[in-house]
């Protein structure tokens, strides 16, 4: 960001970038843009330390022998890969950036309701983030990110602890923006912006803020109770002592699984925003999208013992759980549906945030359906703890959220930046995220359901083929992501003034000026149409 | 160069574990290519021609909502009835199924059958007839895994699982850990062989130079001196042996429990936890860290083997006068 502030902006109208130089202006900011700019930084820093071991864990598995590294120092790659992609990029990702930066102006707000909170939840989650890297340094958690007992609470010597913290801290973070955002879409609406009329990605993050806060609070009382049966040796996880190693899976999934829906449900209202906009069309199905991410909030808190068929749970529980995760995939087939009938006559267009629509659209449909292989308890049985849960959920993870962040950032970086990134090495860059991707997971269902199981450091000679597959397609991948974030920071000093709406969008965001003015809006907005009111004429089929 | 697809399927569940794989592999090829083709095709009929067109709005169905709502849950539901199906058929192993004890340890799968014959990694079992797998852990949570049987069963610490199978072609297996365990978490595998009936007998008959396990049981029955208070067939201070096995025991808080694998482990780690009616609590000493996993169940045999077969048995009532004895 930098060398784009110190570039002379005499001749530039005031905006949230140029309103104040220097890095106090940043580290003691109250502007919900900049704390959202902070946030683009930290967590793509995490991204690409997760990338880098994601990078580490494939090139050993390169061959079936563990030749690259000892076991040990594999089984710290994989946990730090999980550990910083779920906690310290996933969860954060699109609430903390693209939410933090838009929910306020897409509902007309000057800012958050609570400022200040929101600037302490960025601190939280830099702390937290220091101990998860601190954790790293010193040595390394090989527990897996999931922190299972009775192995992280006893046996493992690794620095679990510290890792722990890491992630109690940054869910503080999440709480905080959860809570800084159902406030703000409550009390802080234009005049005329119904609830019928929020965005889809003002609902998705509304969602979500449902979840970070009521879940949040369970992973945090988990881990702490890890580390503090680590420390004193209570009895709560560890059977020696009393304890039973199970009920730490089911408070872990309970937030855990949950999780997912905070992971997925923001990229989700990503998607509404992007395939409106790039089909110029109004959505099919609103009240569907926006009751399926709240359905998703509340029935994603019920499904979390499918995580756990072949624990030893009673025969009624898992076929309640079974059931359960089926109903929950209702609403995200819905979405879906929706947004595929929104392209239905409208004009599309297919500049980069489309193309990351359409690979999300296709990728999370793969992995949502591969979810209910998963479900299925007679396979479960087979399939869990193998490859092909690892390719399921990076297929929903990757597949969907990240790719819905990319297309979120390439929509709304005009805005973001008032600069346009360069259009055809985004194109590019978004067709090798999806050939890599491909190439990387795909192959991990077929080694899944032949039995390769996961976080393995060798494995059987067979598999070998199907994982030089996923190796090779790890690198187009990494190569995928390493272009954007050349051309994006290129853009930031060369590339081409945006305009206020270049995508010729509708949302209040597009009607302030790119970069927009620190309270957002000369004067507050008063909304009078629904959202995504491309075209004047209404027609109705069906 | 290998390139298997398809893991080979060597038990009595696989094929039909495949049969429902494949009818979601087929739905799943199916969604995701209507979808595709409907992104596809929309994309490109409707694609832009000019910068200034605006498409009239569609607001939406509500037949097509309930439609695609309705039926994708209907399709589900096959999922879940199919799966159910095959997970409720294994979820108990039949009664003439043939024990084999399985101690999971970081980083190894300790096998030992009844006859005696003891094992590290691998599993010798006869094709055709069913094997249930009693599972305990020595540490962490491990999970035994037979890719070619389409099983899987986590062992965890400080319980009995159980899981089993019929094998029905011979042939060597792999067998994984699937649970995460530590360090040499995948070199935590092993074969398992599937041999003819004759072969088996033969295998069965080479090894066990220490007896059964029900006579290495016994052996650390005397050793450990649970002996010298649980006598077989006389009341002495402790329980009666003989007959307790999966006889119905009063406790002395009024429940009655079946005395199991759970309930004999259960008692030997922790006595005081269920005192049988008439006895006292604090007579007999803990066993907790003091015996392997694997002594633990051969102790279990030995009680199993003195079980009165047939019509179950009474619950070892105390009689009034007794003043001092324990449960078991
Ligand atoms: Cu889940
Ligand atoms: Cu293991």
């Amino acid at each position: 960001m930098s060398t784009a502030l110190q570039e002379p902006r005499v001749a530039e109208t005031p905006n949230y970038l140029n309103a104040e130089y220097g890095w106090k202006s940043w580290l003691f900011t109250k502007d919900h843009k900049r704390i959202a700019v902070l946030y683009i930084i930290s967590i793509t820093v995490m991204f690409f330390i997760g990338g880098i071991f994601a990078g580490l864990i494939r090139t050993e598995l390169l061959t079936p022998q563990g030749d690259l590294v000892n076991s040990d120092t594999y089984n710290k790659f994989f946990t730090m890969h999980g550990i910083v992609m779920v906690f310290f990029f996933l969860i954060p990702s699109i609430p903390a950036t693209l939410g933090n930066f838009f929910v306020p102006m897409m509902i007309g707000a000057k800012d958050l309701a609570f400022p200040r909170i929101n600037l302490l939840s960025w601190y939280i989650y830099i702390a937290g983030a220091a101990f998860a890297l601190a954790a790293i340094v010193l040595g390394g958690v090989d527990t897996g990110w999931t922190f299972y007992t009775p192995f992280s609470s006893t046996y493992s010597n690794t620095f679990v602890i510290t890792a722990a913290v890491g992630v109690f801290i940054a869910g503080f973070s999440s709480i905080l923006t959860g809570l800084n955002f159902i406030v703000t879409v409550h009390k802080m609406r234009a005049p005329g912006m119904t609830w019928g009329r929020l965005p889809l990605f003002v609902w998705a993050n509304y969602a979500t803020s449902l979840i970070q806060v009521l879940g949040t609070p369970v992973v945090a009382i988990t881990l702490a109770l890890v580390g503090l049966e680590r420390a004193f040796h209570i009895g709560i996880f560890d059977p020696a002592i009393g304890g039973d190693p199970i009920l730490f899976q089911h408070m872990f999934w309970f937030y855990s699984h949950p999780a997912v829906y905070i992971m997925i449900l923001p990229g989700m209202g990503v998607i509404s925003e992007l395939v409106t906009c790039f089909s110029r069309k109004g959505i099919f199905g609103y009240p569907f999208i926006a009751g399926s991410s709240l359905g998703i909030a509340i029935i994603g808190f019920l499904v979390w013992g499918h995580h756990m068929f072949v624990t030893g749970m009673s025969m009624y529980a898992s076929l309640y759980f079974s059931l359960l995760t089926m109903l929950v995939a209702v609403p995200s087939a819905i979405k879906v549906f929706n947004w595929t009938a929104t392209m239905f006559r409208g004009s599309i267009s297919f500049d980069t945030p489309m193309l990351y629509a359409f690979g999300f659209i296709g990728l999370f449909t793969i992995g949502g359906l591969t979810g209910l292989f998963l479900a299925t308890l007679g396979v479960d049985v087979h399939v869990t703890d193998t490859y092909f849960v690892v390719a399921h959920f990076h297929y929903v993870m990757v597949g969907g959220m990240v790719l819905a962040y990319m297309g979120g950032l390439h929509f709304w970086w005009p805005k973001i930046t008032g600069r346009l990134y360069p259009e055809g090495w985004g194109r590019f860059a978004a067709l090798l995220v999806f050939v890599g991707f491909n190439a990387t997971f795909f192959p991990q269902f077929i080694l899944g359901y032949l039995g390769q199981p996961r976080r393995y450091h060798a494995y059987a000679p067979e598999f070998q083929v199907l994982n030089v597959f996923s190796t090779a397609g790890a690198t187009i991948l990494g190569v995928g992501y390493i272009i954007p974030l050349i051309y994006m920071l290129w853009s930031l000093k060369y590339g081409p003034k945006a305009g206020d709406n270049p995508w010729r969008a509708k949302g209040l965001e597009w009607e302030t000026s790119s970069p927009p003015p620190t309270f957002n809006f000369e004067k507050t907005p008063v909304v009078t149409e629904e959202a995504y009111a491309y075209g004047k004429e209404e027609a109705h089929i069906g | 160069m290998q390139l298997p697809l398809f893991p080979e399927a060597a038990s009595s569940l696989a094929k039909n574990v495949d049969y429902l794989y494949y009818y979601l592999t087929a739905v799943t090829i199916v969604m995701t290519g209507l979808i595709f083709a409907a992104v596809f095709f929309f994309a490109i009929k409707y694609r832009r021609r000019s910068e200034d067109e605006t498409p009239r709005p569609i607001h939406g169905s509500l037949v097509l909502e309930i439609g695609w709502s309705v039926v994708p849950f209907l399709v589900m539901l096959t999922f879940f009835w199919w799966g159910a199906q095959i997970f409720f058929e294994n979820a108990s192993p039949p009664p003439n199924a043939m024990d084999v004890y399985v101690v999971g340890k970081q980083w190894m799968w300790k096998i030992q059958y009844p006859q005696g014959q003891r094992e590290i990694n691998e599993l010798h079992v006869p094709v055709g007839r069913p094997v249930k797998l009693t599972l305990a852990s020595e540490d962490v949570i491990h999970s035994f895994f037979i890719p070619a049987f389409r099983i899987k069963h986590d062992v965890v610490p400080g319980r009995y699982d159980t899981m089993w199978f019929t094998a029905t072609k011979p042939g060597r297996y792999h067998l994984f850990c699937a649970e995460y365990c530590g360090t040499e978490h995948s070199g935590m595998i092993g074969w398992v062989t599937v041999m003819n009936d004759s072969d088996y007998e033969n295998w069965l008959s080479g090894g066990g130079s220490e007896g059964t396990m029900a006579q290495q049981g016994e052996k650390l029955f005397g050793q450990l001196g649970c002996s010298t208070c649980h006598l077989l067939d006389q009341q002495g201070r402790c329980p009666i042996m003989r007959g307790v096995y999966g006889s119905r025991v009063q406790l002395n808080d009024g429940r009655t429990v079946l005395a199991d694998d759970a309930y004999i482990r259960e008692s030997i780690l922790n006595p005081n936890a269920k005192i049988v009616a008439g006895y006292h609590s604090d007579v007999m000493p803990t066993f907790q860290g003091q015996i392997s996993e694997e002594q633990l169940l051969q102790l279990i045999v030995y009680v199993k083997s003195l079980a009165i077969t047939g019509t179950p048995t009474a619950p070892p009532l105390g009689s009034a006068g007794q003043t001092q004895g324990a449960k078991q």
